[in-house]
């Protein structure tokens, strides 16, 4: 037992979670006596302590500093440890593992639940609103859920699947045996579900779960109850960890890139993840500025953002969309990247405009910036401002209107294999077109000045991070299931979830559209009765929806376990993570690969992207035996000696 | 690979196009034949509605656009049996398409933006003779003031628009945002704690229409509705006259506390509207069961929990939800018999 608090691991970051906790306790009971408060024992300020010590604890405790602990303390350590590196058994997910595509599997498996609970708080929301008045939840219920459902898919589905996804993929896509600093990875996934937890206790913390919405906005958040400090604190952990998976990445794709993979030999999701992580390391520092001062306001008594101490209400807002304005880009340009994967190996293609779809990611990057107060027109910020963030916001559409004409232009005389990943890719194209035809219409203010606010906005957001970012994640998932289990999916089942999804998103989010011109304000738990009609609908036609997830779950799990072998290229793709085995041996490649030409020469005859020196990498059993009907095609067109 | 397909190559664009105009034009027509929006009530409402029309025509063969392509080359690309092997031609890029596809939509955006903006310049133009009406918010009732020349500003929870008149709204919140809105005349602001915001409209139809608040304030945030009723100009001053002039208006005969709580008095919100009475039929959860909570309850009990709501809180609930500007909305006499029913009512 000594043993096993001693050595790192589960046992002792639950001892690591109750020391931190104690601490916080010792701390804030010396610290008010100091100053002598009464109560001494405050509990709401042991709670907001604990809530930063006690993760800190934990993450002691499992060992994801250990490393560093022992190289400050000047004994001996050795940079090149490989003994916490890929997984042999379901207990290794359980650790601190340094090897990326076990980060990745972590990653994505972790936001996956959070899809699943995030997920199930709509289907609660959709229930009580199926009626006018109240049916199942009461008021504060209610905007807990619709504030949890939005955190949980934000901060711990969709940001964190993208960097999973391109945890796994993006160091084999460069021909790098894994990221830059493994160790600062593993501690970037071991944040996640700390606050994803942290996000969940808050239904436990008196006066419910926080209910101001993920946007927070003071002074509603300094005045809510203490649930929202769950939010709070819980943000800085999932920012945190997203600044750090960030610079790995960047740091990643600058320095260990195979030789000969210049910038323009780079698949378009290794560019996708360059400009989301630059996104990421310049603004999400500003979401974890605006929930500091919102932390320092309620428990401090500062005053940032009451008005009533000579505090700025609006500051907020701008501090707060100056991040999530970009955060919807984070939140988009990564699917953008699996798309054009997709979409090139699929249609058996090049991708058409390679440097404008770089490029185009680029500006999408930079005109991010000049936007946030497109979600201020109603705010009553200086009237001027407004022109000229209608000007920007309508003309991001340009560089995204280029990505999606060159994806149409890639379809165009290619020969299109129409499996799911496909089929998702295809569905993300309308879809997301869609998405991006109200984004517009939202950046004509005389238009927002009457929708925002309303269940046009619901439907929007909802064509864009559902119809835009979630179909993308479901089409990576689906492409690269084979490469990260080593088995097949269910080809049929997955046909069956992309219908049911497809169908059952659009009767869901299309007539909150008409519903909110009609003039619902958004985040009601109570609606005039004259909604009722379509709110019936749409609640009923979401919990079809709902369950075309489990469609999905069912088929992940089932292939997972017991699919046919994968073989190493199923797709005959060019790309580098292709041309190893599935799964990839532990190091990647036996040898580091050299890139010879561009990742999508589909077509084109004789032509090779990446060159595998040393012996071919030995395929698992039962994959041999398919080999055989391995592509031919240019799909296999490497040197294998 | 690169081996020519079998098939004939040649790519139907003329069907395209033709299929793009028809499913375009049906796009437009239902895109125009949906009832989007409410009634127009407000020389602003024309304008919006109309930008939004030119958006839909704009937007409909854009997005058909995008589907024609994608349902197209599913149905002339997609793999056929044999063709497991085979590549489509390399094709990288072109140039010339390139720029057409950047230039096109630029300029379309840029005209919109254009057109946008004077539509703004025309929704928020000021006309002479307008009325000022200062709109609180607060958690979560609306409170409208008309400022009297001379003399206290009248003060309603249900706004009163003489029809023609040109407004002006001059917002404020007293504790978190809100946001003023009249769907129906398509114009909102938020109100915000420590600064006024403003705007106008000129309500130009008859008729009683809803105001929301729109930003998310709290627990009671979407029951935060009240009304308002556009009027005739004589109506208009016939109501100003009356409110001038409450203690005229109750000495017309006795108040009837039962209908103070079912609909309340005009300036005060209806208390059935968060509260449950069965006496009053009412069954709101938003607040606690008057049954409950103030059975066997005595009047100056009673009157505390109307005019100071926060002095005792029933378990379960939070301070700061119950509005608490009913001292001031409801005239002296309308709270002796409002006190007076709820004693007789309450867990009966």
């Amino acid at each position: 037992m000594v043993a096993r608090l001693r050595g790192p691991g589960m046992s002792r970051a639950a001892l690591g979670t109750v020391l931190g906790t104690a601490v916080s306790y010792v701390i804030i009971v010396i610290m008010r006596s100091w100053y002598d408060l009464d109560p001494v024992l405050d509990g709401f300020a042991v709670l907001e302590l604990a809530l930063f010590l006690a993760p800190i604890g934990f993450l002691i405790g499992l060992g994801a500093f250990d490393y560093w602990f022992y190289w400050a303390a000047g004994k001996k350590t050795v940079a090149d440890d490989h003994s916490s590196h890929g997984a042999h058994s379901w207990r290794d997910y359980f650790k601190v593992n340094t090897d990326h595509k076990v980060i990745g599997i972590q990653y994505v498996v972790t936001s996956f639940f959070f899809f699943f609970v995030g997920g199930l708080f709509a289907m609660l929301m959709r229930a009580e609103l199926a009626q006018p008045g109240r049916q199942f939840v009461d008021p504060n219920t209610f905007n807990g859920l619709f504030s949890v459902h939005a955190s949980l898919l934000i901060f711990l589905f969709i940001i964190p699947v993208f960097a999973g996804l391109a945890n796994y993929v993006l160091p084999l896509m460069i021909g790098a045996p894994d990221m830059a600093f493994p160790r600062l990875n593993a501690l970037s996934f071991w944040m996640l579900p700390l606050a994803g937890i942290m996000m969940l206790m808050s239904f436990a913390a008196p006066g419910g779960s926080f209910a101001s919405g993920w946007t927070a906005y003071a002074p509603l958040s300094v005045t809510a109850p203490e649930g929202q400090v769950f939010f709070t604190i819980g943000v800085q952990f999932a920012g945190a960890s997203s600044i750090a998976t960030a610079l790995n990445f960047l740091a990643t794709i600058i320095t260990m890139r195979a030789p000969g993979m210049s910038f323009f030999r780079m698949p378009l999701l290794v560019w996708a993840n360059f400009s989301t992580s630059l996104l990421v390391v310049i603004a999400t520092p500003f979401i974890a500025v605006s929930q500091f001062m919102v932390l320092f306001d309620r428990s401090l008594g500062f005053n940032f953002f009451e008005a009533t101490g000579r505090g700025d209400v609006l500051m907020y807002q701008h501090i707060f969309w100056f991040y999530s304005h970009p955060a919807v880009y984070i939140m988009m340009l990564p699917g953008f990247g699996i798309i054009s994967e997709i979409l090139a190996v699929k249609s058996r293609k090049p991708i058409f405009g390679y440097r404008m779809m770089a490029f185009s990611l680029l500006a999408i990057v930079v005109l991010g910036f000049t936007v946030w107060a497109h979600h201020m027109f109603v705010s009553g910020m200086q009237d001027w401002i407004r022109i000229p963030m209608m000007i920007t916001t309508a003309i991001i559409a340009v560089p995204t209107g280029i990505k999606i004409f060159s994806w149409l232009a890639t379809l165009w005389r290619g020969v299109l294999h129409l499996d799911t990943p496909m089929l998702f890719a295809l569905g993300f194209l309308s879809m997301f077109t869609l998405g991006g035809i109200s984004g517009v219409m939202l950046a004509i203010i005389p238009v927002t000045i009457h929708v925002s606010d309303t269940y046009f906005i619901v439907a929007h957001i909802h064509y864009v991070l559902f119809g835009g970012s979630l179909l993308t994640i479901f089409a990576g998932v689906y492409y690269w299931f084979p490469k990260m289990t080593g088995r097949m999916y269910d080809e049929r089942l997955g046909k069956l979830h992309f219908w049911t999804t497809f169908i059952f998103f659009n009767a869901t989010f299309a007539p909150m559209h008409v519903i909110g011109i009609q003039g619902m304000p958004r985040r009601v738990a109570d609606y005039a009765e004259q909604w009722a009609g379509w709110n019936l609908a749409i609640s009923i036609m979401s919990f079809f929806l709902g369950l075309s997830a489990l469609v999905f779950a069912y088929n992940m799990v089932a292939s997972w376990r017991g699919g046919p072998r994968a073989e190493s290229n199923p797709w005959r793709a060019l790309t580098l993570e292709w041309q190893v085995t599935s799964p990839p041996p532990i190091f990647n490649f036996d040898a580091i690969p050299t890139v010879v030409g561009g990742p999508y020469e589909y077509g084109v005859p004789g032509a090779v992207h990446g060159v595998l020196k040393g012996a071919e990498v030995p395929q698992p059993a039962g994959a041999t035996a398919s080999a055989g009907g391995r592509a031919h095609g240019s799909g296999s067109a490497k040197d294998e000696e | 690979m690169r081996r020519e397909r079998a098939r004939d190559e040649k790519t139907p664009v003329l069907w395209m196009v033709v299929h793009g105009v028809i499913a375009s034009a049906i796009g437009i027509a239902a895109g125009l034949a949906i009832e989007w929006f409410p009634e127009q009530a407000s020389t602003q409402a024309g304008p919006i509605d109309h930008l939004y029309d030119v958006l839909i025509w704009t937007s409909v063969p854009v997005f058909v656009t995008v589907s024609i392509i994608v349902l197209f080359s599913v149905r002339n690309f997609k793999m056929r049996p044999g063709e497991e092997q085979l590549d489509g031609p390399p094709i990288h890029g072109n140039t010339r398409l390139e720029v057409i596809w950047t230039a096109i939509p630029a300029v379309v955006l840029v005209v919109l933006c254009s057109y946008a903006w004077v539509v703004l310049n025309d929704i928020e133009e000021a006309h002479a003779g307008e009325m000022r009406i200062n709109v609180v918010g607060q958690q979560f009732a609306w409170t409208f003031e008309y400022p009297q020349p001379g003399g206290k500003p009248i003060k309603s929870t249900q706004l009163y628009l003489p029809k023609d008149r040109p407004v002006r709204f001059y917002v404020k919140a007293l504790d978190v945002i809100h946001d003023f809105w009249v769907p129906a005349f398509r114009m909102k602001i938020d109100a915000v704690p420590g600064i006024e915001t403003k705007y106008r409209v000129t309500p130009n139809r008859l008729g009683t229409y809803p105001v929301v608040c729109a930003e998310l304030c709290g627990l009671g945030h979407s029951v935060m509705r009240t009304t308002t009723h556009v009027v005739t100009p004589a109506k208009f001053n016939a109501w100003i006259a009356e409110q001038k002039a409450p203690a005229a208006a109750s000495a017309e005969g006795e108040i009837d506390g039962k209908t103070l709580f079912t609909d309340g008095n005009g300036a005060a919100t209806a208390c059935g509207s968060c509260h449950t009475l069965a006496d009053a039929g009412t069954q709101s959860e938003t607040g606690p069961d008057l049954d409950k909570a103030l059975a066997g309850e005595d009047a100056a009990s009673i009157k505390q929990s109307i005019t100071a709501p926060d002095a005792k809180i029933t378990p379960g609930f939070q301070a700061g939800i119950m509005p608490k500007n009913y001292g001031d909305t409801l005239s002296a006499e309308e709270l002796d018999a409002l006190v007076k029913y709820l004693g007789e009512a309450a867990g009966k």
